[in-house]
């Protein structure tokens, strides 16, 4: 890509030919009216989404078979570049001979998709990408003209990155498992933030409602409460009774230190354990391939050592029986 | 496929005789114009002469400097934090500067990075007009705290043409100094710096027929300017970097068949302007931005309703004409534009505007067919459009 960012203005030249036929001979453009809709015995839904200030805008029309929710024909009309009358044609197109709860699950990746010429080749350059989210919204929004409920409905998960669809929850769970740190990071990892840019921080193509730079600064903050409490709950490890001690040892162990062992074929068990001037003696011994291992009353037993201090208590101490 | 240009305050086409004088110092006079030696000085001649050519071009007098450089964004980057700087080292109170909403980002993008560095920016708005009101600059200038003010000459997606003098002499009296981009006024209108006594202007070759990557900057007897690109001592010392002789000898002759052709712009190239412009507003539900004796004679920004800038510029282009847009839909910004804001143009035409730029290379058949081709456009984009309450023709 760097060389083409070089040269610039290449905009056009990353469109795929579909994006091209579509624009140039839309297949899907036009209108349906009531006439068309009594003349096949079907309910005429009408659609807007988007607005001419916003640069993009769409109106889509269904004819839905009342019997069976089948979307027997769709037409749209667009205000857009030509990424995004290419998109809502593709998307007219995909509607028909679905239900509309089919319809409703089409989403802009499939519409983007279908626009490939080859199927790992993207239709559209990045900074296009929010240009086809437009056609799955007026889906939406079609979707619950029909039913008459409110468009949220159709919308399980609280999307964050419309361009790559990926949700709220997503985006938190990367940055609390892979401990995220960046706006960037949180882009390498999901994507999301990688096309229009929109939903990075405000001011960008269009308003969000969620902000890549706000989600990762309450996820921290999250963690960092998070830990505090697992700190405050150490302090305590003193006035715990030797069984609960006991349990707290055996949950660090299970979790952190027999999956390594295991991986060699060994594996730890705790004999016993003593409280001595406020101390905390764990006596373990290995078993299987520990046994007799050379490293096991060096390298391993210092792992076991230091991780029961850090994630149990700094008062443990350990010995081998 | 016919090609028809009309993207001429994007860049031009090179005059044949800026080609043919530039030639000669590729291959045959390829001398360091700083050696001692004969292949040095023999360059020198040629660029007295393009000096000259730059020199009678803007008016400038004798005592003043035209240093030659990369392009205007250069220029108006060395004017703008030559004078940061400047506050910075001396310590002064110098902290303002001020410019205006409809900048090239070649000067407002320098400003927001000085901005970070602490400078305190006014951005003046433009008039219902279009225009950086007069009265808003002289109530902005606090002469203890401001350094340097920057307003576009002639602004290149309008073409709406600035009343610098009234600029000039308000900053005169409150003793600030002016900088003026003047990149889409050099060869469109008279530019004479004895009559606008400004103390910087800047301009780029490529946008009155000469090479593109050499630009100039003007600077009135007086002032001084702290370099941008330090090293060795071309340009008196302001500007470093070994001089491209040949783009150099270039822009002189481009400068003095711009300045000789003023006339013709002004007739000819405004006529098939106009003739295009009356064709465009017959088109119903169409807005052209600014007054036509406002601009400069080659540019139309028209806005038509119902069609998204991007679209249109596709459909031109499948048919061979070239245009441009100011807020494609793939820009990173929403904000819309400041002129249509000011001018009181509905948001809903923030999407719609494209820029026809004229030169003296159009000609009257390629204007009938660009008609043509635009009638189709609208014909064509407005049958796709959601847009309610527009017709085709
Ligand atoms: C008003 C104005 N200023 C500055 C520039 C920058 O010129 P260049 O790209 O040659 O540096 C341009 C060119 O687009 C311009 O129109």
């Amino acid at each position: 890509m760097a060389k083409t960012d070089l040269i610039g203005g290449s905009l056009w030249e990353q469109y795929s030919e579909k994006v091209t036929e579509r624009m140039n001979h839309p297949a899907f453009m036009g209108e349906l009216t009531e006439e068309d809709a009594a003349a096949k015995g079907a309910e005429l839904v009408i659609a807007d989404y988007g607005a001419d200030s916003c640069g993009d805008a769409v109106r889509l029309y269904w004819l839905v078979d009342p019997k069976t929710g089948k979307i027997l024909d769709a037409k749209y009309k667009s205000f857009g570049c030509g990424t995004a009358i290419a998109s809502s044609d593709v998307m007219a197109e995909m509607c028909i001979g679905k239900t509309v709860d089919e319809a409703a699950r089409i989403t802009n990746l499939d519409v983007e998709k279908a626009l490939r010429d080859s199927p790992d080749q993207p239709a559209v350059p990045p900074q296009k990408m929010h240009c086809s989210v437009l056609a799955y919204d007026v889906i939406k929004k079609a979707a619950s003209v029909y039913k008459n409920v409110d468009m949220s409905v159709f919308e399980d998960e609280e999307i964050v990155c419309e361009c790559a669809q990926v949700s709220l929850s997503t985006i938190k769970e990367v940055i609390k498992l892979n401990d995220l740190k960046t706006v960037e990071e949180i882009t390498q990892y999901t994507k999301a933030g990688a096309f229009c840019k929109s939903c990075i921080r405000p001011g960008g193509h269009e308003n969000r409602k969620f902000y890549l730079v706000d989600i990762l600064a309450d996820t921290r903050a999250e963690m960092e409460k998070e830990r505090l409490n697992t700190a405050a709950a150490k302090k305590s490890f003193l006035e715990l009774t030797l069984i609960q001690k006991h349990k707290e040892v055996e949950k660090v162990i299970e979790q952190y230190v027999r999956p390594i062992l295991n991986n060699d074929g060994g594996s730890v068990e705790v004999m016993d354990m003593k409280e001595e001037g406020g101390k905390t003696i764990v006596y373990i011994r290995y078993l299987g391939a520990c046994m007799g291992c050379a490293a096991s009353t060096t390298g391993t037993f210092e792992v076991i050592r230091n991780t029961l201090k850090q994630k149990v208590d700094d008062s443990i101490e350990v010995q081998l029986v | 496929m016919k090609r028809i240009y009309l993207d001429n305050n994007a860049t031009t086409q090179v005059d044949e005789q800026v080609k043919a004088v530039m030639d000669p110092f590729f291959c045959e006079k390829y001398g360091n114009p700083n050696s001692l030696h004969r292949f040095g000085t023999e360059v020198h001649p040629y660029m007295r002469e393009a000096l000259d050519q730059l020199y009678a071009g803007i008016h400038a007098d004798d005592e003043d400097d035209i240093i030659i450089n990369s392009c205007a964004s250069e220029g108006n980057n060395t004017v703008i934090k030559s004078e940061y700087y400047r506050s910075i080292l001396s310590n002064s109170k110098k902290i303002r500067m001020i410019t205006s909403t409809i900048e090239h980002p070649a000067v407002s993008e320098a400003y927001r990075f000085l901005e970070k560095l602490g400078a305190e920016v006014i951005y003046l708005p433009v008039n219902s007009e279009g225009l950086v009101d007069p009265e808003a600059l002289r109530e902005a200038i606090d002469p203890d705290i401001t350094s340097l003010v920057s307003i576009i000459w002639a602004n290149n997606e309008t073409g709406l043409i600035n009343p610098v003098k009234e600029y000039a002499e308000i900053c005169r009296e409150n003793g600030v100094k002016l900088h003026l981009d003047a990149v889409q006024a050099v060869g469109k209108i008279p530019v004479n710096m004895k009559q606008i006594e400004a103390d910087f202007i800047t301009f780029s070759a490529h946008k009155f027929h000469g090479p593109k990557g050499v630009g100039g900057l003007y600077i009135r007897k007086g002032n001084s300017i702290i370099p941008l690109i330090h090293g060795g001592e071309q340009m008196a010392g302001l500007r470093a970097g070994t001089i491209n002789t040949p783009y150099f000898i270039g822009m002189g002759k481009a400068m003095e068949l711009a300045v000789s052709n003023l006339e013709f712009e002004d007739r000819e190239v405004r006529r098939l302007r106009d003739k295009l412009e009356d064709a465009i507003v017959k088109i119903k539900d169409v807005e052209v931005i600014g007054k036509r004796e406002l601009r400069t004679p080659n540019t139309i920004l028209a806005s038509f309703r119902g069609i998204e800038g991007e679209a249109f510029l596709w459909d031109l282009n499948q048919n061979g004409v070239a245009a441009s847009t100011g807020s494609a839909c793939s820009s990173e910004s929403l904000e819309s534009n400041p002129t249509f804001v000011a001018m009181d143009i509905g948001s809903d035409l923030a999407h719609t505007g494209i820029r026809f730029s004229l030169s003296r290379y159009t000609t009257e058949e390629e204007i009938d067919y660009a008609i043509k081709v635009i009638h189709n456009t609208v014909k064509r984009l407005r049958s796709i459009s959601s847009t309610k309450n527009k017709e085709y023709i």
